[in-house]
C-alpha cells in the first residue's frame, strides 16, 4: 500500500508544479535558516567536556562584601574571579580531588630557529592538577608534577601549533624554550585541544577565542617570574602598592579557579569548607561580613557567565520564528491543495477507502513535500553555514560546522515539521463526505 | 462595495483565512522586531568615534626580556625604551604625529574608573574610560579641543602599568563635562578619580571621544572619556600614529622596519587576535562592529525570506480560492459585474484578511519586543516600526493578490453555465 500512496503523492505533486515548488522552497528556506542558526547555537552552548562536566565546579568567595557592589547592583553576587590571597589559600588547603587556580598570560616566545622574530603566545598559568582535572590530551610528554609546582620549576606545556611555530614540529620534549627571556623546559606537547567555549577560564577569555591556549606554565613559576596577568582585573579599590606585587597583595579579582568533586557529599563538604574559610577570614578581621560564597557546577557557571552571546540566541529565536511562519504557510497551501481534491477523495472513499487510508495517503504526501524541502534545506544550510563566517564574529562562526547529526536533524526537522503542518489539512481531507462529493458532480 | 458578501464568503474558508491571518500576524511581529534590531545596529555602527580615523594607525607590540616594571628603576628603563620608540617613529618621513596611548576608541581593551565630585566618594558620580597618553594625543587622534588647553610636554608623567597615582590635571569629553557639571562650567573644576582623595583639575574639554568598549556593557557611558597626561610603562605598549595624508601604507611599513631595526627583541608580527602588530584604524573599526553588521545582515536576510514566503502564501491561497470560485465569478459576471468589480472584490477580501492579521501582528510585535527587552536587555521599540510594518504588509498583500485577482477578473461569464 505504501508504494501505492507514494505513487499517488508523486502524481499529485507533479500535477500542481507551482504550488508544490512553492511549498518545497518555503520549507527549504525555513529549515535552512533555523538549522544554520541552530548549528551556531549548538556550537557555543554545548557541553565542552560532557563526560566530566558534572564533576567540575567553580568556587566563588565574596572578598569584597556588601560595599563592593555598586549602588545599582542588588544581586549580592561575589566577584566571579578570585584574588591572589584566596586562590593561594584554597590551593594550599587542597580540599578537592583536583584543583587549579589559573590566570591568563601572554608571553613573548623566542623561536629556536634563527632569523625568526619573537612571537606572542597566549595561555594560562596553572597548577599541575589542571591537566588530569580537564583530561587534557598530550601528543608528547605530559604535564608537570606537584613538586614542580612547589619548586617553581621552569617547565612548560605547549600546544602543537606553538610547537610548529617555535620548533617546526616534532617531539621536542626536553628542549628549552625562551619565554619572556627565561629558559623553560618543554615537558609536554598537547594534542589537538581547543575546547570551545574555553570553559576553564571564561572570566578572562570571554568564552571563545580563535587560537585557544597555546602555552601553559606553573602558576607558582609565573608569579615568581612576574609574568603579568593578561586577562581582566577587577578591583573594588585601587591597590595600595604598585606593580604586579601590588596586584597580588590587593583584593582585586583576577584569578580563575576550578575544582573537581567526585560526588554530592564531596560537593557539600567543599561548600562547607569554603564557608568555614570565609568565617575564619571574618574572625581574623579581613572580612567584616558573613560568608557569602558560591559553588557552581560547570554548566551552571557557563550559563551564569552568559557564555552564549545574546546575539546567537536572538538569531536562533528569530530563525525559529521564520520556520514557524513557513509551516503556517505550508499548512495553508496543503489545505488548499488537499481540499481541491475533495472529489477525488470522495470517489476513493465511496470505493471503500477508510478514513485511515486517506490519512495515510495525505500524510505521506506531506512527508514527501517535507523530504523534498529538507533536501533543498540541506543545500541551503550548507550555504548558510558557509555564509555565517562573514555574518557572525569569526571565532564563533568558525565553530559552526556540518556533520552527520546536523544532516540527519535537518531532514528529520523538515519531514516532521511538514507532516505537522499537513496534519490539519489531512484531517479536513479525511473528513470529506463521499456522498456529498459524488452528488455535486 | 458591500462587505457582507465578502465576509460571508470568507466564513466558508475559515481554516484558510485563519492560517493566512496568522501568517501575516507572525510575519509582522518578527519583521518589526528584526528591522528594529537592524536599525539599532546601523545606528551604533554609524556613530562617530570623535577621532579623525583617516590616516591613523595603531602599533601594538611587546618587548622581549624587558624589565618587570615592578620597581622604579625598571619602570624608568621601560620608559626609556618607549621614549626611544616614540622618537624613532616621530623621525619617519611619512609620519605626521605620534602618541603613546593605552587604548583607542573601539579597540575593546578598556581601562575604566569612577569620577566623583568629592574626595573619598564611595559611589562615583559617573563611570568613564581613561586614556593615558602624552601631549601629542589630541593632535594625533585628531580630537577637537573646544575649551581650555592641551597638556604641555612638561606635564606628562610616566608610571608603571599597575602604578598608583592620579594626575593633577585631566581633559574630559564634553559629554562627561556636561554630566558632571550640568551648568556648563566644568572647565577649571576639580574632580576625584576612583574614589580617592587626590584632586584632578579639568584643564580642557574635547568635543567627543568614544570609549574603547564597543560591547553593550559600555552603552551607559559611551561618550565619557577622561584623558590623562600619563605614559604607561610596561613590556607591552600601544602607539597611535598619524601618517601624512595618503601615506598610510608607506608609514606603516616604515614604522615596522624602523622599530625592528632599533630593537629586534620585540614581538610585533601581526597577530591581531592577540592584540599584536600594526593595523590601520579602519581595521580596528571593522573588528569592533563586525558582529553588529553581521547581525544586521542576518536579520535582513530573514526579513526578506519572511516577506517572500508570506507573499507567496497569499498568491497560493488566493489562486486556490479563485480556482474554487470560478463558477460563482462567472455567475456574477453574467449578472453584470464588471472585471473591475471582480478585481476589487479580491483586493478588498485581502485587505480584510491582512487588516485582521496586522492588528493581531501589532499586538504580537509589541509583546515580542517586551519579551526581548526582558530577556536580552533590548531597548523599547518605537511604534513607528509597527506602523511602517503594517503599511508594508498591507501593500505586500495587495501586491501579492493582484495576479490571482486579475486572473479571476478574466473569468468569462460563460463559466456560469459550466457544471463544475
Amino acid at each position: 500500500m505504501f508504494a501505492y500512496y507514494l505513487d499517488l503523492a508523486l502524481r499529485s505533486l507533479k500535477r500542481h508544479k507551482a504550488l508544490t515548488g512553492l511549498m518545497i522552497i518555503t520549507i527549504g528556506f525555513g529549515v535552512a535558516a533555523s538549522m544554520t542558526t541552530w548549528s551556531v547555537f549548538r556550537a557555543v552552548s554545548g557541553d565542552p567536556i560532557p563526560w566530566k562536566s558534572s564533576k567540575l565546579f567553580v568556587p566563588q568567595i565574596d572578598n569584597w562584601g556588601p560595599a563592593g557592589h555598586g549602588p545599582k547592583d542588588t544581586s549580592n553576587e561575589p566577584p566571579d574571579a578570585m584574588d591572589y590571597t584566596d586562590a593561594v589559600a584554597l590551593m594550599r588547603d587542597h580540599r578537592a580531588k583536583y584543583q587549579s587556580a589559573m590566570y591568563q598570560i601572554g608571553s613573548a616566545v623566542t623561536p629556536q630557529r634563527v632569523g625568526q622574530h619573537p612571537i606572542t603566545a597566549g595561555g594560562e598559568a596553572v597548577y599541575s592538577e589542571f591537566f588530569p582535572m580537564l583530561d587534557v590530551p598530550f601528543k608528547y610528554g605530559s604535564g608537570w608534577s606537584a613538586a614542580d609546582d612547589e619548586h617553581r620549576a621552569q617547565v612548560a606545556v605547549i600546544s602543537s601549533r606553538l610547537n610548529d611555530k617555535a620548533f617546526g614540529g616534532g617531539d621536542n620534549v626536553g628542549k628549552t624554550l625562551s619565554i619572556d627571556g627565561h629558559e623553560f623546559r618543554v615537558v609536554g606537547i598537547l594534542d589537538d585541544w581547543h575546547p570551545q567555549p574555553q570553559f576553564y577560564d571564561v572570566v578572562n577569555t570571554g568564552g571563545f577565542s580563535e587560537g585557544g591556549g597555546s602555552l601553559f606554565v606553573p602558576f607558582t613559576t609565573a608569579i615568581a617570574n612576574s609574568m603579568n596577568n593578561n586577562g581582566n582585573t577587577n578591583c573594588n579599590a585601587t591597590p595600595k602598592e604598585p606593580g604586579f606585587i601590588g596586584l597580588q597583595h590587593s583584593e582585586c579579582a583576577w584569578i580563575a579557579f576550578m575544582v573537581q568533586l567526585e560526588n554530592a557529599n564531596a560537593v557539600r563538604d567543599y561548600k562547607q569548607y569554603l564557608d568555614n574559610y570565609a568565617a575564619a577570614q571574618q574572625q581574623a578581621g579581613r572580612f567584616t561580613w558573613a560568608p557569602n560564597n558560591r559553588l557552581r557546577g560547570l554548566m551552571d557557571w557557563l550559563d551564569f557567565e552568559h557564555v552564549v552571546p545574546s546575539d546567537t540566541k536572538i538569531s536562533l529565536y528569530v530563525a525559529l520564528g521564520l520556520l514557524l511562519v513557513c509551516l503556517v504557510n505550508t499548512a495553508g497551501l496543503l489545505l488548499a491543495k488537499f481540499l481541491r481534491r475533495s472529489s477525488e477523495i470522495g470517489v476513493r472513499r465511496a470505493l471503500g477507502a477508510s478514513r485511515r487510508e486517506i490519512y495515510t495517503q495525505f500524510l505521506i504526501e506531506s512527508g514527501m513535500v517535507g523530504l523534498a524541502g529538507g533536501v533543498l534545506g540541506l543545500v541551503l544550510t550548507g550555504f548558510g553555514i558557509a555564509g555565517v563566517s562573514w555574518v557572525l564574529p569569526r571565532d564563533i562562526a568558525a565553530l559552526a560546522h556540518i556533520d552527520v547529526s546536523l544532516l540527519i536533524t535537518t531532514l528529520i526537522v523538515a519531514i516532521v515539521a511538514t507532516m505537522l503542518a499537513g496534519l490539519y489539512p489531512t484531517m479536513r481531507a479525511a473528513a470529506v463526505q463521499p456522498a456529498w462529493q459524488l452528488k455535486s458532480n | 462595495m458591500k462587505l457582507h458578501p465578502i465576509i460571508a464568503a470568507l466564513k466558508k474558508h475559515k481554516a484558510g483565512v485563519t492560517l493566512i491571518t496568522l501568517q501575516i500576524a507572525l510575519t509582522l511581529a518578527i519583521v518589526c522586531n528584526a528591522v528594529f534590531i537592524i536599525g539599532q545596529r546601523v545606528e551604533r555602527v554609524h556613530r562617530p568615534s570623535g577621532i579623525d580615523e583617516q590616516n591613523l594607525f595603531l602599533i601594538q607590540q611587546a618587548y622581549v626580556g624587558a624589565p618587570t616594571g615592578d620597581d622604579a628603576a625598571s619602570i624608568e628603563k621601560l620608559d626609556a625604551m618607549q621614549r626611544s620608540d616614540l622618537a624613532t617613529l616621530r623621525g619617519l618621513p611619512d609620519v605626521e604625529s605620534v602618541t603613546a596611548i593605552n587604548s583607542l576608541p573601539l579597540l575593546d581593551s578598556s581601562w575604566t574608573g569612577g569620577v566623583g565630585l568629592k574626595p573619598d566618594q564611595q559611589h562615583s558620580t559617573e563611570h568613564a574610560a581613561y586614556y593615558f597618553g602624552d601631549e601629542q594625543m589630541i593632535k594625533t587622534l585628531g580630537l577637537r579641543l573646544i575649551a581650555g588647553r592641551n597638556f604641555t610636554s612638561s606635564e606628562i608623567t610616566n608610571r608603571g602599568f599597575r602604578g598608583v597615582g592620579e594626575p593633577p590635571m585631566i581633559i574630559v569629553t564634553r559629554a562627561l563635562a556636561d554630566k558632571l557639571f550640568p551648568k556648563g562650567d566644568a572647565l577649571g573644576k576639580t574632580v576625584y578619580l576612583d574614589g580617592l582623595a587626590i584632586p584632578s583639575t579639568i584643564i580642557g574639554i574635547v568635543e567627543r571621544m568614544q570609549i574603547p568598549a564597543s560591547g553593550s556593557w559600555g552603552n551607559s557611558f559611551v561618550w565619557n572619556s577622561v584623558l590623562q597626561p600619563v605614559r604607561l610603562d610596561a613590556n607591552y605598549t600601544r602607539t597611535a600614529v598619524r601618517a601624512r595624508p595618503g601615506r598610510l601604507d608607506a608609514a606603516m611599513s616604515e614604522a615596522r622596519d624602523a622599530l625592528f631595526k632599533d630593537n629586534p627583541m620585540r614581538v610585533m608580527e601581526n597577530q591581531p587576535d592577540i592584540g599584536i602588530g600594526i593595523m590601520p584604524f579602519s581595521e580596528v573599526r571593522a573588528r569592533a562592529y563586525r558582529a553588529d553588521i553581521g547581525m544586521a545582515i542576518l536579520m535582513g536576510v530573514i526579513c526578506l525570506i519572511l516577506l517572500c514566503v508570506t507573499a507567496a502564501g497569499i498568491v497560493g491561497l488566493t489562486s486556490f480560492w479563485v480556482g474554487q470560485r470560478r463558477k460563482q465569478i462567472g455567475i456574477r459576471r453574467a449578472l453584470g459585474a464588471t472585471r473591475n468589480d471582480i478585481l476589487r472584490y479580491f483586493q478588498t477580501e485581502n485587505l480584510m484578511i491582512a487588516g485582521a492579521g496586522v492588528v493581531l501582528g501589532a499586538i504580537l510585535a509589541v509583546g515580542l519586543n517586551l519579551w526581548m527587552m526582558k530577556q536580552f536587555a533590548m531597548d523599547r521599540m518605537s511604534l513607528l516600526y509597527v506602523l511602517v510594518g503594517i503599511v508594508v504588509l498591507m501593500l505586500l498583500g495587495q501586491g501579492a493578490v493582484f495576479a490571482p485577482a486579475r486572473r479571476a477578473s478574466r473569468v468569462s461569464p460563460v463559466e456560469a453555465t459550466r457544471s463544475v
